[in-house]
């Protein structure tokens, strides 16, 4: 019996922890098993019988097809933007000193620190004054805008690891900088580059409320899944999300695969110290 | 390479974008939040100040909502997460990676569905809720949803992750060592937790907090999926008096004041803790 309880009081922790991580992935179980259900009325929220229809039917809806294809053209655009501006600041903020560091950190930290409503809200507001139509164009801008701040911490992190000893050894060697940054930054930020580029793209493809204030006609997987919310949503939206998890599992995998093999090609390097 | 323009020139080209499309919008919700009129007559700046008055005086039930909700759903997240990411760091060995992602993956599916997930485990007459009117904790033909309780879950579970991960990443940074050498002084488990662990992960504690109650407290979609009209937090108002009542005046007041409360916080975090450590500074100092 003492036994037991001196396992249990080790293991408490454990146990707690193995409890939450079920509780989160709840969700996810219920969004799969439902997206095999044959649903009776309108609503997908009570299970009525088993089908493999819906996934057969999975890309049947050409409303649904037009959303996520809109979804993933803005998520890809708004991801390289988004890498691109944040990776030339954080480069900027990690080996430069410069008059305006507390200020450009503020603009960097304060749209993560803002909510999303007011984020919308305000852009509207600007759109409106402006007389700009929102649609396709004005999701780019937002989208970039609020990635951009993620990219900077995700690429920063990675840049304060770097040993800048190689790029001074390229330049030795009488690289040009150009080519210094492209043969060897390039290739060693590589990992950084891609985590953050694929959080941007999920950021991108998730988002529904700034979205929501400034897309106009245009509609995204989001907006098609709330607009669809209030007469039913179509079962294949299920199976498309069971998908698009699976994926972007994949899509860390390779990422924390990636890195491991950028970490093990680092460490066979003799150090400099 | 390293000419002093050169910071200058690599920040120009994000900060202009982030000022235009964040900084410059703020300042349009200000003028707007300052007119009056309709939008058939449409609006003009009168330096309508009673907008803020009038915001605050008809929506302070939804304000005050928000930032209760709000407060619950953080501490719960903390509770949740705090020994989660402790498990993980200390306790999960070769699978930490594995558990990591276990703990992120739910948060790849879209935010929406997820919520609408929690609208069918919720839902009345569903398995999750005749166990609760079995068990006694609601009455027979007690709901859980459109209750405040089913609202607080939802911003607990979509905003959990922003708690975790910051938690996980400062206590992975603690020296281990550290924690022997108070063992070494004769330290039992609970002394060393609270002198050593705790106090080195506050950083971690803190971002959590600020990244779990921000959004949470401006949430909408939680309140519109998972609560009546009596759970509607101030998102929820701002939203409808956007999009559909386009009472854009009162919409922009009550924005600006909900960035200002925050703000607030945020700059009060900022001289507390300062801005870099919210970035995740504090993994770069580490040698």
């Amino acid at each position: 019996m003492k036994g037991a309880w001196t396992w249990l009081k080790d293991h408490a922790v454990v146990l707690y922890a193995a409890f939450a991580i079920a509780y989160m992935l709840i969700p996810i179980a219920v969004i799969a098993v439902f997206s095999f259900n044959d649903p009776e009325g309108k609503f997908n929220f009570t299970w009525s019988g088993f089908t493999f229809e819906h996934w057969t039917n999975a890309f049947g809806i050409e409303e649904l097809n037009d959303a996520l294809s809109t979804s993933l053209q803005l998520a890809a655009i708004a991801t390289v933007g988004a890498t691109v501006l944040g990776t030339l600041i954080a480069l900027a903020l990690v080996r430069y000193e410069f008059f305006g560091r507390r200020a450009a950190n503020l603009l960097i930290v304060v749209p993560m620190a803002t909510p999303e409503v007011v984020i919308g809200a305000s852009l509207l507001s600007m759109f409106v004054y402006a007389g700009v139509v929102t649609g396709f164009a004005t999701l780019i801008v937002a989208h970039v805008m609020f990635c951009i701040g993620f990219v900077v911490v995700v690429v920063r992190s990675r840049l304060i690891g770097f040993d800048r000893s190689i790029e001074e050894a390229a330049a030795d060697l009488g690289a040009s900088p150009l080519t210094t940054f492209r043969t060897v930054t390039l290739p060693l930020l590589a990992p950084g580059l891609i985590a953050a580029a694929l959080l941007a793209f999920v950021l991108s493809l998730d988002d529904f409320v700034i979205s929501a204030f400034n897309s106009g006609q245009t509609v995204t997987f989001p907006i098609f899944i709330f607009g669809a919310s209030q007469r039913g949503i179509p079962v294949e939206v299920n199976v498309l999300a069971t998908i698009l998890f699976l994926l972007s599992i994949a899509g860390m995998v390779l990422v924390v695969w990636q890195q491991r093999r950028a970490e093990r090609m680092a460490a066979m390097r003799p150090t400099s110290s | 390479m390293e000419r002093r323009s050169t910071p200058y020139a690599l920040l120009g080209p994000g900060l202009f974008w982030l000022a235009v499309f964040f900084a410059i919008p703020l300042f349009f919700m200000a003028i707007v939040s300052l007119e009056s009129g309709s939008l058939d007559e449409g609006f003009a700046l009168t330096w309508e100040f009673q907008n803020y008055s009038d915001a605050l005086s008809n929506f302070d039930a939804q304000f005050i909502r928000s930032f209760v909700y709000a407060g619950i759903a953080t501490v719960l997240c903390f509770l949740i997460a705090y020994p989660l990411a402790y498990a993980i760091a200390f306790r999960g060995g070769k699978y930490k990676n594995a558990l990591l992602l276990a703990v992120i993956a739910p948060f790849f599916t879209t935010y929406l569905i997820r919520t609408i997930a929690w609208q069918t485990i919720l839902g009345d007459g569903s398995p999750a809720v005749d166990v609760l009117q079995f068990i006694g904790v609601i009455a027979d033909d007690g709901r859980v949803l459109d209750t405040a309780g089913s609202v607080i879950a939802g911003l607990t579970y979509n905003f959990l992750p922003f708690m975790i991960l910051p938690i996980y990443a400062s206590l992975e940074s603690i020296d281990k060592r550290l924690i022997e050498a108070s063992k070494d002084l004769y330290a039992n488990s609970r002394t060393s937790f609270l002198k050593i662990t705790l106090p080195l992960s506050a950083p971690g504690v803190i971002a959590g907090t600020l990244l779990t109650f921000i959004p949470a407290v401006g949430d909408y979609i939680n309140a519109e999926f998972l609560g009546g009209p009596g759970q509607a937090m101030i998102g929820n108002v701002i939203q409808s008096q956007y999009l559909v009542i386009k009472d854009y005046p009162v919409a922009a007041a009550l924005s600006f004041v909900l960035m200002a409360v925050i703000l607030v916080m945020v700059l009060l975090y900022i001289k507390f803790a300062g801005s870099e450590s919210l970035m995740g500074d504090e993994e770069g100092t580490k040698p």
